[in-house]
């Protein structure tokens, strides 16, 4: 038997407008979430990501266009999509006057679960994350790490189908990272959905199945981190630095897609050894490297290297 | 919340539950302050200010000082307990903890949240109140079973002076801001409000002043219930102001919170 629900996207935003005051921080994006889906948004600081999962979770009013969750609308029905949700704030705004465990089970109580339940799910989640331990601590006595994991744990006390992510992993010990990447995939093959903010394009090229870049409230590219890479940089980047003597003449010669960054010179090629076999013996033995283009790359290109804010 | 509109249910109570959980953590701390303050406040006009002022006249009643300053003392910690509460207490929930924004994510609104919040203040002022009662019955300052009515009546003024501090808290930008209204209201107040001399000693025009303050109402309710008689005119003009203030506080209260937070 076809679920209705299966076929309906689980995010769908159309035309999704954010005003502050005169400022657009979102400037009618349109995108669509499916079902089992990690969907990444991704921008430089400033871009609109918090306000675009601010209003999916309902929290702030739409200015414009139209956005569904579970295919019903966030204004009117935000109560019971949020019974459905669950969301990873980007600071950790754990309840410090509790402890690890109360602050689960209190946090289930929000939801209406009863005690019995959220007690057998807080034991689960405490040995899920790696908490159980640290269970009567307090939440002051806990690591950067461990807060986030209890971040991420509380917001799975109503079993939610869409787990929203606000840059989980800023402020994380490479480890600590690793970790949290390893159990959101866990979460993904129990078929959770989840969308996830964040400016590490390392983490979106390992998690995401398909995500946006977004900039000044609009939407840059969409599409698999893997096409977006080959698409906008090519598989290979030739790295120069210090730029080499004869090099920009070079790349400008032959009309190189490339970026100047002045002390930097980036060639986006793809899988062409031949080119960097001639640049090598012609103008750089040193200072010259081959490398797999990356996410990062994509992202720099598309939104630019000035600072932001 | 709903972005749009207003949404009051009883899923305040969750928050309210919250608040119970934390609180009864350090249950003894916050009883310390009710059980000791009026002990000090006895032995101090009780012992030092008898020789000044051995009884006075209120109410046609002749009454002791310690007597009469009594419910006063129960209707001032009422005022703070709320007040506090709903500034100092909620603005760390809210500002430094992020706690609304969490709770924000859950099925509850900004109303649900500031009015669990609001009920909560009023519940340690209830707490308090039962305290001090206590404690002053051992001086046999209370008389029963008229006093009991402070019960419902702390309830009733932790509502309202949690009110009036939930919606400062929606409107001040730091912290420190709070010495504000405390200095202008809450202190004028904790003097002037007939807590430790009668109104009637006021000039004129300071009685009406004094007559439009709620803790002026507080305190004579308070002090109508402990040793004198309550009449219709006290419960309708006094509980009447309480209530209406209440009633107007309230929303102020919430309107100010969405504002707030509702980005």
């Amino acid at each position: 038997m076809a679920n209705p629900e299966q076929s309906i996207p689980v995010v769908a935003a159309e035309n999704l407008r954010k005003c502050y005051g005169s400022f657009v921080a979102v400037n009618d994006i349109s995108f669509n979430v499916g079902r089992g889906e990690l969907f990444g948004i991704l921008g430089p600081n400033g871009a609109g990501k918090t306000s675009t999962i601010r209003m999916i979770y309902g929290f702030s009013p739409l200015s414009g266009g139209s956005l569904t969750v579970f295919g019903k609308n966030v204004t009117t029905d935000w109560r019971s999509i949020r019974a459905r949700l669950g969301v990873c704030h980007q600071d950790n705004n754990l309840d410090t006057e509790m402890s690890v465990r109360q602050n689960l089970e209190v946090f289930g109580t929000f939801f209406g679960i009863p005690a019995p339940v959220a007690r057998k799910r807080a034991t689960d989640l405490l040995e899920f994350f790696g908490l159980a331990h640290r269970e009567k601590a307090r939440v002051g006595e806990l690591s950067g790490g461990l807060m986030r994991r209890l971040v991420l744990a509380r917001a799975l006390i109503n079993e939610p189908e869409l787990l929203i992510l606000d840059e989980p992993t800023t402020g994380l010990d490479p480890q600590s990272r690793q970790q949290l990447w390893e159990q959101l995939a866990r979460l993904k093959k129990r078929g959770v959905t989840i969308l996830l903010t964040t400016h590490y394009m390392e983490e979106a090229a390992q998690l995401c199945d398909r995500l946006i870049i977004i900039d000044r409230g609009r939407i840059l590219v969409e599409g698999r981190p893997r096409d977006l890479v080959g698409e906008y940089v090519g598989n290979q980047v030739i790295e120069s630095s210090p730029v080499c003597e004869g090099l920009r003449e070079f790349v400008k010669a032959r009309k190189l897609d490339h970026e100047d960054l002045g002390h930097r010179l980036l060639i986006y090629c793809k899988n062409d050894e031949a080119l960097y076999r001639e640049i090598t013996g012609q103008y750089c033995q040193d200072n010259c490297i081959l490398r797999m283009g990356t996410l990062e790359d994509v992202f720099l290109k598309l939104t630019g290297r000035e600072l932001r804010e | 919340m709903n972005p749009a509109s207003f949404s009051l249910t009883w899923r305040c109570l969750r928050v309210w539950k919250r608040d119970w959980l934390v609180n009864r953590q350090s249950w003894h701390i916050s009883f310390l302050v009710p059980l000791l303050e009026p002990i000090l406040y006895v032995a101090a006009f009780g012992v030092g200010f008898r020789a000044l002022i051995p009884e006075l006249q209120y109410r046609g009643e002749t009454v002791s000082y310690v007597m009469f300053m009594a419910p006063a003392l129960i209707a001032t910690s009422i005022m703070y307990n709320a007040f506090f509460e709903n500034t100092y207490s909620s603005f760390v929930r809210m500002y430094y903890q992020k706690t609304y924004d969490a709770i924000m994510a859950t099925p509850l609104s900004v109303e649900e949240i500031i009015t669990g919040e609001i009920l909560w203040g009023a519940t340690k002022s209830l707490l308090a109140a039962t305290v001090m009662l206590v404690v002053l019955s051992l001086f046999g300052l209370i008389r029963y079973p008229d006093s009991l009515g402070i019960l419902p009546l702390a309830f009733l003024g932790g509502l309202c002076f949690g009110s009036i501090g939930m919606a400062f808290t929606g409107v001040v930008k730091n912290i420190d801001m709070f010495n504000l209204p405390i200095f202008l209201l809450l202190t004028p107040m904790f003097l002037f409000s007939g807590t430790f001399f009668p109104i009637d000693t006021l000039p004129g025009w300071a009685q009406a002043v004094a007559w439009t303050l709620p803790l002026t109402h507080l305190v004579a309710l308070a002090r109508v219930m402990t040793f004198g008689v309550l009449t219709w005119q006290d419960a309708l003009i006094s509980g009447g102001y309480l209530l209406a203030l209440t009633a107007v506080c309230f929303p102020l209260a919430l309107m100010a919170m969405r504002r707030r937070l509702i980005k």
